[in-house]
């Protein structure tokens, strides 16, 4: 049985200065079809459903949605044409309640009580319940992207784009999402799905298409290929090995106990009691969905939230209610998610952007003063040992890919010689190549004798770096266990399961 | 169709060359301005930017250069770190005004003794009534979290309103036959500032406002407060993962920069206006802000920057005497200078792209 | 004694130069956008509102006049900000320093010329007044019941997002600062108009700028505007009947007043805001941040 395509790409081309973000970029997405799009970060696949959704318009090739041409000026015409799209980055309205959400994301919609009573009645339908009247600030991350679902069914779209769902989902969140997924092709509603987990796309997609460098490169039934197989179409050639070897647990380095903070923003999240021993040369990995805590706990660790007398104490040294300076002076170092503009300034020069954290350490500021010439210095050092691709210490921060700025800043840190080095998503939105190079350099360090912390979403990255593994929930850390013969099962449990989400039953 | 591409790197030849642009700009729409008004376009321009240097009346003009400059600059120094960091402090006229006035009363309590220590002592209290003065925004933000803007902003009419109430009350000068305005510090030898190189117009203020050229040199490119209060304003986040507190911070440059532009009203009231008087503020401390912007928060461009405003000054009351024009001219041409620098100020984030069409 | 229907109505043509202007810039900051040149717009509408009711006898057509200067002069704000991706809080001090100029420069000639009347409304109290309390509900059902208020409000909470479903956060803007620009203009030309009945140099002193606090104040709501233009106006009337008695206190002092108490519900709100949770975080999420889609 063959089903028609509701949507066929054909020879589609986008260039942005610099870069050929897609060329020559065909596939077709039939009725009923879950259809994989998978690349790493920077293969083009975000370029590309922008491009369906009207948010780009394409240099070359042509659109088809069934079998009439499609070139939507903006997303109005695409959704006026049957397109919808759940984005990974929410496009929500944090201060409006969820009926004025949806509404925004409608053409014609409904007055507004007969908007809520359809968002009642088609979010019990699916087995996500909402209520209408909450304004979107109060939800979690699980129940704000029923939101966006709910948004796109209420148009009965004829194509349904999903760019990385799952990214802030448990796995069993993850689960209940494609039950639902499945139900709503199974009505005919062809979905685009955008992801790099190669397991859920093995597990639950019909067909893919794998996208490098802006390029088709392969089409293929993803059950019939291994992970590894599929990441080696992805990256283009084989996976770099990751040595774990040669490390063993010595004695503690860093204790943390009863570590309680209220939540520092209005969006934040409390710690409530945390309490952690790290001891040297081993790797702690701490999992969890984004927005339980992690970036609170990374600033708890790194000295921008303080605490209580106490609380943090690295090798006898209390560090509780000391600032980021004083803790990096005894070496305890960190490294937020975010690199454009938390951990390196995006309009300072790299060599500016070593005087953010290596001033006492490398003795970069004395009595204040900035030697400028050692700051050079030290950034040409991180550029040549963690092969950064720029050309110079000169350049500013913005000017770097993702994954270059990141080998930087991990690089600017791990090159300070820390007792205790904290990551936060050490490896989020990096390339394959760049992701290799900074967990190795994370397991050298650990080999080195220092003890490394890393909060993480990514479950594989913490399965291969940890000894250890535990689990941040609404500001809650979990008792640690060892990472040997965790399945991701269990993890997910870790994690706070299925956060009530419901089977869809239609 | 043009489009905007970002800049990666900000471009230093556009940093550069925007503000002389804008100047140029500035001169064209003026110019335009003055023949709509039924005026002489060259002649005004010519007697604003030409004529206080190198006209007639130059020999009385020029010193009186460094005399308007030098509160511009002394302010806008002070400002220019704040607006860095991103601290908006633009209530430095109510600084200047209270300096002044915190500046004088020591000399008038001390009148009519003599002694070396007066003068000092005054600068001393000018400039920490005008630190005062800018702290009061600081702490009500860091406290309450009120909007420093909108403070500073309202403490200037409050500041305007305690000068007139000095001029008619507690400062009231009691030989004045009744007319309000303290006593003229220029006739009161131990608490003026004069001219210190006769036909220079160079006052201890002028000296006061090199010094903090100097200053804020050297703290915003080698000190690791200025770093920090660069990346403060670029990326607040970053700024506090280095270690910076973002409350000492506003009240660090809300504190200098008030501080300096009490200073500045010591320095006014000590010598070129000579007294408290209702009418004290005269807007140097918000001529101040375009100061700051047109020398790009830079110590060196607000030198420049502030030399140039001041000759505007000079140029506008020649304008007044010579072709009529109304005092308010000047102003409208600080507005426009200031217009012109932030639109083309694009050019240094952004490159100028053709679109490309298919 | 003192009749106080009669300090109410006072009460009220004091707020209404300040309640025309805030709800202005409500809207121009519910659309994401911190415009600070509401002092220069409100000294130009002021002048030219004036000078049209002068010209042509008629304070209607004068109060046109105004709107229209004052939307004329939000454009430039508009051009800086929208086109060429200027700083907010720099080109709206321009805006101010520019207004306050231009309005002194083409102001000379008006100087000590009155105003023509105006026939009064209900109560005797001027029709603007009467204008200025309509727009309240109006600009509450505006921004809470219809769609074009839901995106407005949508551009200014995520601009990121409004753009990704579809909407000109640019065109949106630029429409909520031209509102802003005809509101203030109003709000000048009711003081030179229709209060001090006469044109004089710097004459809003201050008003604009105690409206932007007052827009802080009201929690970036309408209701709440109108809260905050009545207790400045009951301030104002009651440091003027103080100033009347001949209370001994320096003018100077007295005068401070509006100041002092803007600075003072500035302090109190801004510290409900920070300090309890539910009660804050409802200023626009994108306020004062420029957008720059790449297509």
């Amino acid at each position: 049985m063959t089903k028609a395509a509701v949507f066929r790409a054909e020879g589609i081309g986008k260039s942005y200065p610099g870069v050929r973000a897609n060329d020559d970029v065909s596939f077709s997405v039939g009725s009923g079809r879950i259809h994989a799009l998978l690349g790493e970060n920077g293969a083009g696949k975000s370029t590309l459903v922008k491009m369906i959704y009207g948010l780009v318009r394409p240099d070359d090739g042509r659109m088809l949605l069934n079998g009439q041409p499609h070139d939507p000026s903006d997303p109005r015409a695409a959704r006026a044409a049957g397109v919808a799209m759940v984005f990974q980055h929410f496009s929500l309205f944090d201060a409006l309640t969820v009926a004025e959400n949806i509404a925004l994301g409608m053409e014609n919609p409904p007055p507004r009580r007969e908007l809520a009573e359809r968002i009642r009645k088609v979010s019990h339908d699916f087995g996500l319940p909402l209520n209408p009247a909450r304004r979107v600030v109060t939800l979690s991350a699980g129940e704000r992207q029923r939101v966006e679902i709910i948004r796109c069914l209420l148009q009965d779209p004829r194509l349904l784009i999903m760019d990385e769902p799952t990214s802030v989902l448990t796995p069993q969140e993850a689960d209940l999402l494609f039950a639902t997924l499945r139900k709503l092709a199974d009505q005919g509603t062809a979905i685009l799905y955008i992801s790099h987990k190669l397991d859920e796309i093995r597990t639950h997609c019909d067909s893919a298409t794998i996208l490098r460098h802006g390029k088709v490169v392969d089409s293929c039934n993803p059950r019939d290929h291994s992970a590894r197989e599929l990441a080696a179409m992805m990256v283009g050639g084989e996976m770099r090995v990751i040595d774990r070897s040669g490390r063993n647990a010595g004695d503690v380095l860093l204790r943390l106990s009863n570590l309680s903070l209220p939540a520092p923003t209005a969006e934040g999240t409390a710690l409530k009691n945390i309490a952690l021993t790290l001891h040297a040369g081993e790797i702690l990995g701490i999992g969890g969905v984004a927005g339980n805590g992690q970036e609170e706990l990374l600033a708890a660790l790194s000295g921008e939230l303080r605490s209580a007398p106490g609380t943090v104490v690295l090798e006898g040294d209390d560090l509780g209610g000391a600032g980021p300076e004083t803790r990096r002076k005894a070496g305890l170092l960190a490294a937020p998610e975010d690199r454009l503009g938390h951990a390196a300034v995006p309009d300072f020069s790299l060599t500016e952007n070593t005087l953010l954290t290596a001033g006492p350490r490398k003795g970069l500021v004395r009595n204040g003063l900035i030697d400028n010439a050692a700051a050079r210095r030290f950034a040409q050092d991180v550029i040549r040992e963690f092969d950064v691709r720029t050309p110079g210490p000169h350049t500013a921060a913005r000017a770097l890919s993702g994954g270059n700025l990141q080998k930087f800043v991990i690089g600017r840190e791990v090159m300070q010689a820390p007792r205790v080095l904290v990551v936060n998503q050490p490896t989020w939105g990096v390339d394959a190549g760049a992701a290799a190079a900074v967990r190795q350099s994370l397991l050298d360090l650990a080999r080195s004798g220092a003890g490394v912390i890393v909060i993480s979403q990514d479950l594989d990255e913490l399965i291969e770096l940890s000894d250890r593994f535990c689990a941040l929930n609404e500001g809650r850390l979990s008792d640690p266990r060892p990472t040997e013969g965790l399945t991701l099962d269990e993890i997910g449990l870790m994690l706070g399961g299925a956060h009530g989400m419901e089977v869809a039953q239609i | 169709m043009i489009r905007l591409v970002p800049r990666a790197e900000a471009s230093a030849a556009w940093q550069f060359a925007t503000p002389l642009l804008a100047v140029l700009a500035t001169m064209l729409t003026g110019g335009l301005l003055f023949a709509v008004m039924g005026y002489d376009p060259v002649a005004a321009i010519r007697t604003i930017f030409w004529d206080p240097l190198f006209g007639m009346a130059s020999s009385y003009s020029r010193p009186q250069l460094l005399v308007k400059a030098a509160p511009l600059i002394l302010i806008a120094s002070g400002l220019a770190i704040g607006f860095r960091a991103g601290i908006w402090n633009i209530g430095a006229e109510g600084q200047y005004i209270i300096g002044g006035i915190t500046g004088a009363a020591v000399a008038l309590a001390a009148y009519p003794s003599e002694g070396m220590w007066i003068f000092p002592a005054m600068v001393i209290a000018g400039a920490m009534g005008g630190w005062a003065w800018g702290m009061i925004p600081a702490l009500l933000r860091n406290w309450f979290g009120a909007s420093e803007i909108l403070v500073s902003l309202m403490l200037v009419y409050v500041a305007e309103r305690v000068a007139a109430w000095m001029a008619f009350g507690p400062m009231k000068n009691p030989e004045g036959f009744g007319f309000p305005g303290s006593r003229n510090l220029q006739q009161y030898p131990a608490a003026a500032n004069p001219e210190l190189i006769a036909g220079t117009g160079a006052h201890w203020g002028v000296v006061a406002a090199a010094a903090a050229v100097l200053v804020t040199w050297f703290l915003m490119s080698r000190h690791i407060r200025g770093f920090h209060i660069r990346a403060a304003g670029l990326a607040p986040r970053a700024a506090r993962f280095a270690g910076v507190r973002p409350g000492t911070l506003v009240a660090f440059c809300l504190g200098l920069s008030g501080a300096f532009a009490g200073m500045a009203g010591l320095f006014e009231v000590a010598g070129p206006a000579g007294q408290i008087t209702d009418s004290f503020g005269s807007g140097y401390g918000f001529t101040a802000i375009i100061v700051a912007f047109l020398g790009r928060l830079n110590p060196v461009g607000i030198l420049l920057a502030g030399l140039l405003l001041a000759l505007t000054y000079i140029g506008g009351e020649l304008a007044q005497l010579t072709l009529q024009l109304p005092a308010a001219t000047v102003q409208v041409f600080q507005g426009m200078l200031l217009f012109f620098l932030l639109g083309f100020d694009l050019l240094t984030r952004f490159r100028i792209a053709r679109r490309i069409t298919a | 004694m003192i009749d106080p229907l009669s300090v109410f109505l006072l009460l009220l043509a004091a707020a209404t130069p300040i309640l025309f202007a805030a709800l202005g810039e409500l809207i121009v900051e519910r659309a994401g956008v911190l415009n600070l040149g509401v002092e220069g717009m409100m000294i130009t509408g002021a002048l030219a509102g004036f000078a049209a009711a002068h010209a042509t006898g008629s304070p209607i057509i004068g109060f046109v006049a105004a709107a229209i200067a004052g939307a004329a002069t939000a454009m430039i704000f508009a051009a800086l900000t929208q086109f060429l991706l200027a700083n907010q809080v720099a080109s709206g001090l321009a805006l101010t320093l520019f207004g306050l100029g231009l309005a002194a420069l083409f102001g000379k000639p008006l100087e000590g010329i009155k105003a023509p009347p105006m026939t009064p409304g209900p109560f005797r109290v001027n029709w603007i007044v009467w204008l200025g309390l309509l727009m309240v509900p109006v600009v509450w059902w505006f921004l809470n019941r219809t769609r074009p208020g839901l995106i407005l409000r949508g551009v200014g909470e995520n601009h990121d997002a409004a753009h990704a479903l579809g909407y000109s956060v640019r065109g949106v803007r630029i429409a909520a600062i031209g509102f802003g620009g005809a509101m203030a203009g109003i709000g000048g030309a009711f003081i030179s108009i229709a209060t001090v009945l006469q044109w004089t140099e710097g004459m809003t002193a201050g008003a604009g700028w105690i409206a932007l606090a007052i827009v802080v104040f009201s929690n970036w709501s309408a209701p709440g505007v109108l809260a905050g233009a009545w207790l400045f106006g009951g301030v104002t009337v009651l440091q003027l009947r103080l100033q009347a008695a001949g209370v001994d206190v320096p003018v100077q002092l007295l005068s401070m007043a509006p100041y002092l108490a803007t600075i003072f519900v500035l302090v109190l709100i801004s510290a409900r805001q920070k300090y309890s949770r539910r009660a804050g975080g409802t200023a626009p999420g994108s306020l004062g941040q420029n957008f720059h889609a790449l297509r």
